[in-house]
This record gives C-alpha cells, sequence and structure tokens, in this order.
C-alpha cells in the first residue's frame, strides 16, 4: 500500500508538471503543428464580418434562427463537409428559401471556418472532409478499426464511438489524431495492474475511487479490483496510440466520418 | 391463521409505537433553553446547534463508540429525502428528536431511535427566489419551545417544537433583489441570527438578529459599511451598494467576550476586481459582532480585493489553547482561498497564517496577515481554483489531539475570465467567468457537487485531502487522500475518532491522531455535510447523510 501512494504521487506530481507544460504554450505549439488541417485566425474573423454582414439576417447571430438549422453547434440539414457548405453558400438551397451568394473564395473560407469556430473569433476551426473516404481510413489505412468499436462492430478494449460525434468537438476529434496524448482524457490511459496474486492486468479505467478501480481488461471483462489487493498500480500518461500517419485532407475525412457518427 | 398472527404483531408494534410515541411527545415539551445551548458540551447526547455548541468544534465528548468497536457498527435506520438535490443539512437531536431540514424549505421531526417521522413542514419559496448554486438549506436551529429555518426566499420562520406549526414568519430581506438564506440560523440568548446569501447577485450583505419570541428585528450590521462608517473607503463610489459579502454560513459565539463570529462571502463582481477598486471591506473577512446590539468590534480580512470569489464563509472554529507557550482564546481558520489561519480572537490579531495547498494568486502574508498578491497572466492557472482550496463545510478541532481537521483541495486550478459588468437590480452580477484547469481540452472538470456515479475527470482535476493540522506550526501533522474532492465536514470524538466523509459516499471513521483508516462503509451518494453524534438510552448514534439518504449507525447490540 505504501510503495503504491507513492507511485500514485509520482503520478500525480507528473501529471501536474505535464499539465504546466502544456499550459506553457499549448496555442502556439498546437498552431505550428496542425498549420494545414485548420483555417487561420485571420479566416475565422473574416468570415465572422462576412456572417455579419450576409448571413445573420436569416440565420441569427447565434445561428440558430432557421429550423432544424443550428450553424454555431455544426447542424445541418444535409451539409457534412465544408465543400458541401461551399456547395449550399454559393448555390443556395431550399428550393430559393436561401439564395446562392457569390463571395470570393478567401470569404467563402471566412465564413466556413466561423462556424467551425462555433462563432468564436479566437476559436479554433478545424477541416472537414468527406465522411465516405473517412470511413474507408477508418477501416483501413489509418488503423482505427483495430481497436476501436463503431455500432457494434470492433474490438471493446479501446472506447466505442458510435457516439462520438454528438459528443466531441472537431477540433477535439483532430487533436485526438493528431496528438492523443495531448488529447486523450485522464480516464482513458492505459493502465497495468499487478494483483497480490501475482495476475498482471493491462486495460481502461472505466471508474476509480479512493479504494476500487473498475476497468475493462484485454479480454473485454469488466473487472473492480480493491487497491488494497494490488501490489503495483500504473497509469501510463503515455496513450495506446500514436499520433496519426495520415496525411492533413485523410485526417479531415476522418473527422468528417467520426462527426457523423451520434450514436442510436 | 398467518394473517392473525401478523395482525396481532401489527397492533403490538402499534401499541409500542404509540408508548414511544408518548413517550417523546413528554419529552418534547421540555425545553431548550439557552443555558443548555451554552453549555452543549456537558450534554454529548444532543446535537443542540449547528456546530454542535458555540466553539464550532463538532467534538462530542461521546466515547462509546471507539477505535475498537467502531469496525462493528451497523445501519439503524436511513430516512429517504422526497427532493433531489444536494442534501447539505445538518440535523439537530434535543432530547431524542432530531430535527433535519429537506429541499427547498421543509422541516422533519423524526424520531432519532427508527427514523420515523413525527411531522414535517413545508415552507414554498416564492417564484423569484435566486440562489446561486442549488436551493440549499443547511439545517435548523432550536432555542426553548421552537425551531427556526430561514428560507431561500428570505424569510425566517419559527415554528412549534412539538407540533411543526408556523407561529412566525418574517422577512430577513428582498427576495426580488435575490436575498436568501440558506444557512442554519443561531440561537444567541434571545435572538436569533441569520445572514443572507445573495454574493452573486449585487446584494449588500448583512447579519440580522430577530427577538426569537416574536420575529421582531433586533440589529442588523452591514457587512459593506456604508458611507460615514469606518472603512467605508475601501469601496469607490457606489460599488458598496451591490458589493456582495453575503454570509450562508452559521457563525460561532464567545459568551465571555459577549462576541459572535462570522465569515463573510465575496465581494461582487465575482470576477472583476478592476471594476472595484479598493480593499473592499468587509468581504472575505471574519468580523466580530456584539451578541446584543451587532456592533462590529473587530475584522481580519482574508483576501483584501478578491477576484477569484474566495469566500471566507468557513465555520468560525473557537478553542482555548496555549499557544507557543501562552494561554490565548483563538480563532482557527482554513480559508477557500488557500492559507490556514490562527487568530487572537479577543482583537482579532493575526497570528500565524500558512498556505495548505499550492497557491499562487499570493507568494504569502506580511506580518499582518495580509497577502502579497501576485495575479497570474491572463490565460493562466490560479491556485486554488474557484471552489477554493477549502469552503463552506464545517471543520473540526479535537482538544484531545490540539488538532484542526477540515477537507482541502489539492491540484485544483482554475483558469478566471474578467469581463465589464453591469449591476442590475436581482440579476447575476458575476463580472466574467472561469474555467476549471484539465489535462486535456474539452476533458471533464469538477464542479459544485457531484452528480455522476463515473468519476471520469479523475484525480488528475483535483483530489480530496483530509489534513490534520497543528494550529501551533501551520503544519499538517498528517492528510489522509481520497481519489475525488470532498466537501464533507468533520466530526471528532473524545474516543479519537474522526468521522467524515466524500463526494465518492464513502463513510469513513479515522484514527484521529494517526490518521489511519479504522473502517468504512461505502453509502453511495455524496456526503456534502458534517456527520453528527448523539445518545438515546444509553446507546451512541452517528448520523450521516448521504446523496438522498440519511444514514443513523450504532454498535452492533
Amino acid at each position: 500500500m505504501k510503495s503504491l501512494q507513492k507511485t500514485q504521487t509520482a503520478l500525480e506530481i507528473l501529471g501536474v508538471l505535464g499539465l504546466l507544460l502544456l499550459l506553457a504554450g499549448p496555442r502556439v505549439a498546437l498552431a505550428q503543428e496542425l498549420g494545414d488541417h485548420q483555417y487561420t485566425t485571420d479566416a475565422i474573423q473574416t468570415g465572422s464580418r462576412i456572417y455579419t454582414r450576409e448571413c445573420a439576417l436569416c440565420h441569427g447571430p447565434q445561428g440558430d434562427i432557421v429550423d432544424g438549422v443550428n450553424l454555431r453547434r455544426g447542424q445541418f440539414k444535409t451539409a457534412q463537409s465544408d465543400d458541401d457548405l461551399r456547395r449550399i453558400i454559393t448555390a443556395g438551397t431550399g428550393g430559393g428559401q436561401m439564395p446562392g451568394f457569390s463571395f470570393a473564395d478567401a470569404e467563402l473560407s471566412g465564413v466556413i471556418a466561423y462556424i467551425r469556430a462555433g462563432f468564436d473569433p479566437d476559436g479554433i476551426a478545424v477541416r472537414i472532409g468527406d465522411p465516405v473516404r473517412g470511413q474507408a481510413l477508418f477501416e483501413g489505412k489509418g488503423d482505427c478499426s483495430n481497436c476501436h468499436r463503431i455500432n457494434g462492430v470492433g474490438p471493446r478494449t479501446a472506447p466505442d464511438l458510435s457516439d462520438i460525434g454528438a459528443v466531441r468537438t472537431p477540433a477535439s476529434l483532430q487533436r485526438n489524431l493528431l496528438d492523443p496524448a495531448t488529447a486523450i482524457l485522464p480516464i482513458n490511459r492505459p493502465v497495468r495492474l499487478v494483483t497480490r496474486n501475482e495476475e498482471t492486468i493491462i486495460g481502461r479505467r472505466l471508474n476509480e475511487d479512493t479504494y476500487t478501480v473498475q476497468v475493462i481488461d484485454s479480454q473485454e471483462r469488466l473487472r473492480s479490483l480493491k487497491k488494497s489487493d494490488l501490489v503495483s498500480y500504473e497509469i501510463s500518461m503515455a496513450p495506446s496510440k500514436a499520433p496519426t500517419t495520415l496525411n492533413s485532407e485523410e485526417v479531415a475525412d476522418v473527422v468528417g466520418y467520426l462527426l457523423t457518427l451520434r450514436g442510436l | 391463521m398467518m394473517k392473525r398472527i401478523d395482525m396481532s404483531i401489527g397492533c403490538l408494534l402499534r401499541l409500542l409505537t404509540l408508548t414511544i410515541g408518548l413517550a417523546f411527545a413528554t419529552t418534547a415539551v421540555a425545553q431548550a433553553p439557552y443555558e443548555r445551548i451554552l453549555n452543549a458540551a456537558d450534554e454529548p447526547e444532543n446535537w443542540l446547534t449547528y456546530n454542535g455548541g458555540y466553539m464550532s468544534q463538532r467534538h462530542s465528548l461521546l466515547d462509546q463508540i471507539n477505535p475498537d468497536n467502531v469496525s462493528t457498527l451497523e445501519l439503524k435506520w436511513v430516512l429517504q429525502n422526497q427532493v433531489f438535490g444536494a442534501w447539505q443539512s445538518n440535523p439537530l437531536i434535543v432530547d431524542g428528536i432530531m430535527y433535519v431540514t429537506e429541499r427547498p424549505n421543509s422541516v422533519m421531526a423524526v424520531d432519532a431511535v427508527t427514523g420515523r417521522v413525527f411531522w414535517k413542514f413545508r415552507h414554498t419559496p416564492v417564484e423569484g427566489a435566486r440562489i446561486c448554486c442549488g436551493a440549499n438549506n443547511r439545517g435548523v436551529a432550536v432555542l426553548d419551545d421552537k425551531v427556526y429555518m430561514g428560507t431561500l426566499d428570505a424569510r425566517l420562520i419559527a415554528l412549534d417544537r412539538v407540533n411543526g406549526q408556523p407561529l412566525w414568519n418574517v422577512e430577513v430581506g428582498d427576495v426580488d433583489q435575490s436575498y436568501s438564506v440558506t444557512m442554519a440560523p443561531l440561537a444567541v440568548k434571545d435572538k436569533i441570527m441569520v445572514g443572507v446569501g445573495g454574493g452573486e447577485f449585487g446584494i449588500r450583505g448583512y447579519v440580522a438578529a430577530f427577538d426569537a419570541e416574536t420575529g421582531e428585528l433586533a440589529w442588523k450590521t452591514y457587512t459593506i459599511p456604508g458611507p460615514g462608517e469606518a472603512n467605508h473607503d475601501s469601496w469607490e463610489g457606489d460599488d458598496w451598494e451591490h458589493g456582495g459579502a453575503p454570509v450562508w454560513i452559521t457563525g460561532s459565539f464567545d459568551p465571555e467576550l459577549n462576541l459572535t463570529y462570522w465569515g463573510v462571502g465575496n465581494p461582487g463582481p465575482d470576477w472583476n476586481a478592476g471594476q472595484r477598486p479598493g480593499d473592499n471591506l468587509y468581504s472575505d473577512s471574519a468580523i466580530a459582532l456584539d451578541a446584543d446590539t451587532g456592533e462590529l468590534k473587530w475584522h481580519f480580512q482574508f483576501t483584501p480585493n478578491d477576484g477569484y470569489d474566495y469566500d471566507s464563509v468557513q465555520v468560525p472554529v473557537l478553542a482555548d489553547i496555549n499557544f507557543r507557550g501562552t494561554p490565548k482564546k483563538v480563532m482557527m481558520w482554513a480559508n477557500r482561498n488557500g492559507y490556514f489561519y490562527v487568530l487572537d480572537r479577543v482583537t482579532g490579531e493575526f497570528l500565524e497564517g500558512k498556505p495548505f495547498v499550492t497557491v499562487n494568486w499570493s507568494s504569502g502574508l506580511d506580518e499582518n496577515g495580509r497577502p502579497i498578491p501576485t495575479p497570474q497572466p491572463e490565460g493562466m492557472p490560479t491556485y486554488p481554483g474557484n471552489q477554493g482550496g477549502t469552503n463552506w463545510y464545517p471543520p473540526s478541532f479535537s482538544p484531545n489531539t490540539g488538532l484542526f481537521y477540515f477537507s482541502a483541495w489539492e491540484n485544483y486550478a482554475t483558469i478566471y475570465r474578467a469581463e465589464e459588468s453591469e449591476y442590475i437590480p436581482g440579476r447575476a452580477f458575476l463580472g466574467g467567468g472561469f474555467s476549471v484547469l484539465a489535462p486535456a481540452p474539452g476533458a471533464p472538470t469538477i464542479g459544485i457537487g457531484r452528480t455522476n456515479p463515473i468519476n471520469n475527470w479523475t484525480n488528475e482535476v483535483g483530489f480530496a485531502s483530509l489534513k490534520a493540522m497543528d494550529p501551533q506550526t501551520g503544519e499538517a501533522v498528517w492528510s489522509y487522500n481520497q481519489f475525488d474532492v470532498s466537501d464533507s465536514g468533520m466530526l471528532t470524538t473524545a474516543s479519537d475518532l474522526l468521522f467524515t466523509g466524500g463526494r465518492e459516499g464513502y463513510f469513513h471513521a479515522i484514527d484521529a491522531r494517526s490518521g489511519e483508516l479504522i473502517w468504512n462503509v461505502n453509502l453511495g451518494g455524496q456526503i456534502v455535510m458534517a456527520p453528527v453524534t448523539y445518545m438515546v438510552d444509553g446507546v451512541q448514534y452517528v448520523s450521516v447523510i448521504s446523496g438522498n439518504g440519511l444514514s443513523t449507525f450504532a454498535l452492533r447490540e
């Protein structure tokens, strides 16, 4: 128990250090790394001006006035990808209810950036690609479906993604692909437990309190363990996945696919 | 055949209940005069006032339950709350009857042996009542033959202790300006004292005393001095008129000095200190008020010009101790701002102050206890975070061990955002916002209370540390950590047991000297008040509220 507490304290200290490092300059570092995955702040601010001038009258300042559409929250009637949005803004839709707009390229990208940034001029706007291509990448080259389960298919060891598009923002999804170490939720960090009976359990935490921990192990069994029965309990600060090797267009496609996953 | 047996048992039980009921009915008319509360320590079988006694030590002289037998505690009864939401009520126990409140403003008289309810009084607050952080009520006061409750719509109600009928109902504050009462009142001599909540709505805080018999206002002392009063110049312009400084936790009383002590909450707007230049007295202060007149005798401000919502609404814990070799009447205070203080409660003089968690809004205290401010750059985390290094939940002081016990939040930080805020009467007056520092963007964090059985924020966002502070040194002699944070108060007993809980729902019995866990039980819901203990017919009970259940334990027979 003594050594267990020590391990935890050390991990906690590491956690704090990690946080401080992260906070020392996350925006700058990320902007460089994420470069062509995202729209620029300039684009978002251009979009903000265009939106106020051209779009707000019908869609409202919060983008939620048109029935079934909430631009700020990324809810559209048919559009999924940025290209869909481009088409609709340029050509119009709804049998003339929404007219087409002839924006310059930079203006058009700006409006999309502003929408993708959740109407936050200082926000992060993520490029969103084609969901069909994204699904193919998810199941193939991207190596995602080896660990993640969607709608009843795939292993349960990593978090189930069937509703991930409803619970995560595009920025968070993209960050999980590009820089999983800074994006992983603490509860999902891989754990390694060794019991007094010398059983080693590798898995993912589902819940934890002062005296117990609940995990799903590598055989997909739900296990609840008393900490007093453990001789070692390690929480890895590194996620079990490496940053993706997909290029920025492919990442945009996978994010596009994940955003379509909205649960039952 | 079976039916007949059932019926006869039923009759017997009913008869028995009737007898017990009658027995309590006779004891219920026994008076609970001021002298009994004054000498509450002499009758540890009762819990007569919010913090167990005027010194607010939450230390009981009962010792039937001790470290050797505490693991044989068994559940005797459970009272289920009928209203969801954090149950922060502190039960009082008077001669075998427990008085406990339920959201929003109900009072129940409960048989302390069986958990069965004698009567229930319901007050429905008016619709306009506005509370920042939950429809909380932390309990009643008892005096003579009456029970007193403050309400969310800022009223004070006196009830007949025997039958729960209202006797008077008076206004404490203007509900349209979002004044409220969530604290348990304090009964002192012939007066009932309450403070007001509303620090997030631009109120001007005060403590008021009412005649216990009639409900007539006896005195009212503002926590923000008006024009012409001392320290009015710690505010600029008309900021003082809506500067907050609420009082929403029950105070303490020193009968020898005839002083009542109160913790004062945050100035408003909460997060934009620049909008209200000056020290903003007496926000975030301890104040000493004359029990008869309400006159302010001294103050000590913990956090001048606070921009972090560091309410000083902790319980003023009083003790007469040898402080570094000199007998002193002290007040001990673990503050939301992350510092632990010892003050001289005769004069308000600062004796000692040290951080008990990571603190970066200040680099230390000067010789008078005034913090040296080190505001963090915009976007950077401030330690401790918005809910503080600790908060309103009651600590305990054990004269046996000489230690002060309380729940601290470790490794918990907040990023603040200040913005200009216009005061509109009755509306939120916050001056910005905040976000809790999380290990990953969008990760779940800690809020006020716990509603999720799954802890997916983990101890990386913050965790509880029960600290046993030595007031002589300002250092913790030992700490007991929990994975989640804790808003649980403390109870110590003469047998050197420490009872406490936490958001995880464990009820713990800990050795008050060593900090070793002796016994615990999972009650399954957050514990957001302190346990209490009492004795009926020679049996010591310990009661704790977890989630929506009030569980009462005693030793196995």
